[in-house]
């Protein structure tokens, strides 16, 4: 399943990719500090061993899982892809992980399921800005059932073939290419099927502001900044913006919403 | 009063530098326009704490006043080029954006309000205007906060900084406001 899921056109390679340097450096986990070096900084107090992933929910399977239990056998792929962030910056980045499908199939997703929810783990002890004003922690997400299903959807473990590094959601993370970058929920703990649409962390804060699609638009602008274009990271001083692609450039995913208004459920 | 030009160029010159050379981070252009931004705002914030300081205080460094309130100015100028120049590189997307994102248009407008005073910012001018030179550059007051909304409707997440912002201006705007005994005893000589 590892290719025909990008045009060639914008099929990307590695020497596309931003570093793993600016990868690490540059990031938004906001239980670790607002600022964007301040994961790198911060973010090695987590604890990430004996992880695990509570799956529940409208599932056959439900329990505590260990990595090995969720993903272990699965078929591993490098991915790399757009990342374009609902601020309006973007990177390129060598995912390797496993589809989010193949996930679902060994929970076994049961007939009502519709929605699939994901929880970032909360370690107070080690997240500094984990009782952030404005903030409600833990981080939580979803996507509707055929975009967890659709196979672009990853479940990440590594960039560049190295485990993931804490600031950028050891040890494993959701890729939705697709989405604003805030989708992407990091250090999940658990994942529940449910047949209502689940609250989400931004759309909590300002749902005006932050929809539960968050699709890449170019077209529907954030209320107080334009999406129109981005400012790749790692360009330099003169490297400018570029203009921002629908569904960042993913279109094969423009099925799942046919009938749609995009204004509407951005 | 040379030091506070001196200290500034320096400075703006240095943060440039670092970005040149790359030891700004991976997204420079951001980092240079947020450091500008807090740059032109905290030497606002200082030039208005210097009429209370020698009210209350007696400490007065009024002869500073002008260098920092046109320090602000390029400071300010400086953002304003990295964001059209480097950022945007286009003067048509800076016009769309100064019409269609209200937290650009209000940035804006600060700067478009800083401009009579800076022009004005000459011993000729003072001599010339007397006290209407005065009421000119109350816009200062009208400058931090129209600043610091442009800074609070972009902020995502962190509400505690801009309400730390915020509570500064209001204390330092709000201090103009308390009555003044000798003010008022010349007043009723009039």
């Amino acid at each position: 399943a590892a290719s025909g899921f990008a045009t060639p056109a914008l099929a990307l390679g590695r020497s596309d990719a931003n570093t793993l340097e600016q990868i690490r450096s540059y990031n938004n986990y906001y239980e670790f500090g607002f600022q964007k070096e301040e994961p790198a900084k911060h973010a090695g107090a987590l604890v990430t061993d004996d992880w695990r992933v509570e799956v529940g929910g409208l599932v056959d399977n439900p329990g505590s899982y260990t990595l090995e239990d969720l993903i272990g056998g699965l078929t591993v792929e490098e991915r790399i892809y757009r990342l374009r962030c609902v601020e309006a910056w973007s990177m390129v980045i060598p995912w390797s992980g496993v589809e989010l499908a193949d996930v679902l199939g060994r929970i076994g997703v049961q007939d009502g399921a519709r929605y699939v929810a994901f929880e970032t783990v909360l370690q107070p002890a080690a997240m500094w800005n984990a009782n952030a004003r404005g903030m409600d922690f833990p981080y939580v997400e979803g996507l509707r059932l055929d975009e967890a299903m659709h196979p672009l959807t990853l479940l990440a473990t590594g960039i560049y073939g190295e485990p993931l590094a804490n600031q950028n959601g050891a040890p494993i993370r959701l890729v939705v290419p697709w989405k604003y970058g805030f989708k992407s929920i990091k250090s999940i703990v658990r994942i529940t099927l449910t047949a209502e649409q689940p609250i989400t962390t931004w759309t909590r804060i300002d749902a005006n502001e932050y929809g539960f699609y968050a699709n890449v638009n170019p077209q529907v602008d954030h209320p107080r900044w334009s999406q129109a274009t981005e400012r790749p990271v790692g360009v330099g001083l003169f490297g400018g913006r570029r203009d921002t692609l629908m569904f960042n450039g993913y279109d094969e995913v423009a099925p799942l919403y046919a009938g749609m208004d995009l204004r509407v459920d951005y | 009063m040379w030091l506070v030009y001196a200290g500034t160029a320096a400075w703006v010159a240095w943060l440039f530098g670092l970005a040149l050379v790359g030891r700004l981070g991976v997204d420079p252009v951001a980092t240079l326009i947020g450091w500008y931004g807090k740059g032109a705002m905290n030497l606002l914030i200082v030039g208005l704490t210097i009429t209370p300081l020698r009210r209350f205080t007696g400490l007065s460094l009024l002869r500073f006043r002008r260098a920092v309130g046109l320090s602000a100015f390029f400071v300010l100028c400086a953002h304003l080029a990295v964001f059209a120049l480097l950022d945007l590189q286009s003067l048509s997307r800076l016009g769309v954006e100064i019409a269609e994102r209200p937290y650009i248009t209000v940035g804006m407008l600060a700067f478009v309000l800083m401009i009579p005073l800076a022009l004005t910012s000459t011993d000729r001018a003072i001599r010339k205007m007397g006290r209407n030179w005065q009421k000119l550059h109350r816009l200062t007051y009208a400058v931090i906060l129209l600043g610091w909304v442009h800074y609070d409707w972009q902020v995502r997440g962190d509400v505690v900084e801009p309400a730390i912002y915020l509570s500064i201006i209001v204390v330092l705007l709000g201090l103009r406001l308390l009555p003044r005994q000798r003010g008022r005893v010349v007043a009723g000589q009039k």
